[in-house]
């Protein structure tokens, strides 16, 4: 038998299947679709905060999604609250040192932040008959200060999978520590970019849609060097990409999910068909690193 | 705490008889096959093929032969789980399942295991794997109801060449360092011990004496806690977090230069 590339090659995968591929990338639109949300709110332009209250729209559900994904990859789902409170004692259970402990507090107070968003931008859209709760969301103080804490919150949301897999024994995985930083910069890309969509299909126009249609073009690029950096980051352990999945990685995430869309963003082109393909890359770049790393 | 207990276990003398795999599953209730399905791997004798849920002992056969098959040698060895001074899937379990016990040994308590599988990717040995009939993570207990009662764990009992032996620690590590000093002697000089000091993981409670290298055998030459990702993931993680935050910012304020006085 060779020198194995690192002794990560011992360990066995964990049957992290397309639950988990479907949660990484809601998650991440939960998280950074209410990141950006807060932002616009508080350097944006008044006429902004339809895109703003749109980004809640996205996160709340999003986010109640991935509970359930979440939930259902268990192979015990019923005991999905073990997560939370210890099962013979009911004491809460939480492990500063375990990504996925802290990740399902995260979730579970992510998931509050949240709605409250979403509440307070349906009742500020009056959509939801509710006065009270526009003192939820800025400008009001105490909806300024749930909207910080909640866009840190979302943030980690978006972030912290990528450190759950590295604080693991696999291969690939467990041989970087950039996996966090990537899924944070695709979080905040695809976010942008779902939003930008759907506000186009709304005809929206405002100041806040060019920015981000800018912001998002800054990100990709961003996370273009952020995963180089991370190739990199692997040594030795890189050749384990050399396969079908690093083709993926190549013409999935870096062609057409990357330079594809820049390009479009640069030239001022379709810049519909950049978002599109922003989300295609961030799929395809959580369902290549959830899947490759397993096969080896 | 009782002093911690564990395995000692001299590849040189197992014959692979798999007795061992089999007290294991008798005394443990384990299923005889895999969901009905007897599996044969068709180029070994080794059928059993890795650890997993219900499998928590492997005898493995490593075979040794120059192409014309006129030389060559069996490696056996009976694989367990390695009940680490510092656990890898005991640090990242999130429910709490997995526990230190008394022995010193790590146990998965099925009835508080949610079966998330983060516990399988952190083993760097490949040790646990979900039973199929629990829906849980399993491994080797070490037997644990067995030592509660003052009885010493199925396998090692059965053992027919004392290939595996049980006792505590501290007097296995120093019955097997004047086993690799025989070997020595004798002109065995590849003999050495495997995680039987403190230096892998804390120390293996379940240690080996090995002929070859690590990976021969299937073993990680320098297995790692995976926490040891932790802190840096985390710190990266924040600064993607601030540049993308920095560049929403930027991306905002030039397009509305008068944000502030704009908004209601």
């Amino acid at each position: 038998m060779n020198t194995p590339l690192s002794s990560t090659f011992f360990s066995a995968p964990p049957d992290w299947g397309w639950l988990v591929v479907f949660y990484f990338f809601v998650g991440g639109l939960a998280g950074g679709s209410y990141f950006l949300a807060v932002l616009i709110d508080f350097f944006g332009r008044a006429e902004d905060r339809p895109l703003a209250r749109l980004g809640y729209y996205i996160s709340f559900p999003c986010i109640i999604l991935s509970g359930i994904l979440l939930t259902l990859d268990l192979r015990r789902p019923e005991r999905f609250w073990h997560m939370l409170f210890q099962s013979n004692t009911f004491r809460p259970m939480f492990k500063y040192y375990s990504p996925m402990s802290i990740g399902s507090w995260a979730l579970l107070i992510f998931g509050i932040f949240s709605l409250i968003a979403f509440l307070s931008a349906l009742a500020e859209a009056d959509r939801l008959k509710w006065p009270a709760a526009r003192s939820l969301r800025p400008p009001a103080m105490l909806g300024g200060i749930l909207s910080v804490l909640g866009g840190l919150l979302g943030f980690f949301v978006a972030g912290y999978t990528g450190v759950l897999l590295s604080v693991t024994n696999r291969p690939i995985w467990s041989d970087t520590p950039l996996l966090g930083m990537l899924f944070v910069v695709s979080a905040a890309s695809i976010s942008a970019s779902l939003m930008l969509l759907l506000a186009e299909r709304s005809g929206w126009k405002m100041p806040g849609v060019r920015a981000l249609h800018r912001m998002d073009a800054w990100v990709v690029a961003l996370e273009f060097i952020v995963l180089i950096a991370l190739m990199i980051s692997l040594g030795p352990v890189f050749r384990a990409w050399l396969n079908a999945w690093g083709v993926l990685l190549l013409v999935g995430v870096i062609l057409i999910g990357m330079l594809a869309p820049l390009a479009l963003y640069w030239r001022n082109l379709n810049a519909t068909a950049a978002a599109v393909l922003v989300l295609i890359g961030g799929f395809i770049l959580r369902l290549v690193i959830v899947f490759s790393a397993q096969g080896v | 705490m009782a002093e911690p207990m564990g395995f000692y276990t001299d590849t040189t003398v197992c014959i692979g008889c798999k007795a061992c795999e089999v007290a294991c599953k008798e005394w443990n209730q384990l299923p005889s096959t895999n969901g009905g399905q007897n599996t044969l791997s068709g180029d070994s004798y080794d059928n059993t093929r890795a650890l997993d849920g219900i499998h928590w002992r492997h005898v493995k056969f490593v075979e040794q032969f120059t192409d014309d098959r006129k030389d060559g040698r069996w490696l056996l060895m009976s694989d367990v789980c390695k009940h680490c001074v510092n656990a890898p899937c005991l640090e990242v379990c999130p429910t709490g399942a997995i526990v230190r016990t008394e022995f010193d040994s790590v146990v998965i308590q099925s009835d508080a295991c949610n079966g998330c599988r983060d516990c399988i990717s952190a083993c760097p040995f490949g040790v646990i794997e979900i039973n199929p009939v629990s829906g849980t993570a399993q491994k080797c207990t070490l037997c644990y109801d067995r030592l509660q009662s003052g009885m010493e764990p199925a396998c090692s009992k059965a053992c027919p060449t004392q290939s595996i032996q049980f006792g505590t620690i501290r007097e296995l590590r120093g019955r097997a360092q004047k086993r690799v000093d025989q070997l020595q002697q004798m002109g065995e000089k590849r003999a050495y011990l495997y995680g039987a000091d403190d230096k892998m993981l804390g120390g293996l409670n379940s240690f080996y004496l090995l002929v070859d290298k690590p990976e021969v055998y299937g073993l990680p030459p320098d297995p790692k806690m995976p926490t040891r990702n932790l802190k840096m993931g985390s710190w990266f993680s924040a600064l993607g977090a601030i540049v993308v935050g920095l560049m929403g910012v930027i991306s905002l304020r030039n397009r509305g230069a008068s944000a502030q006085e704009g908004r209601p």
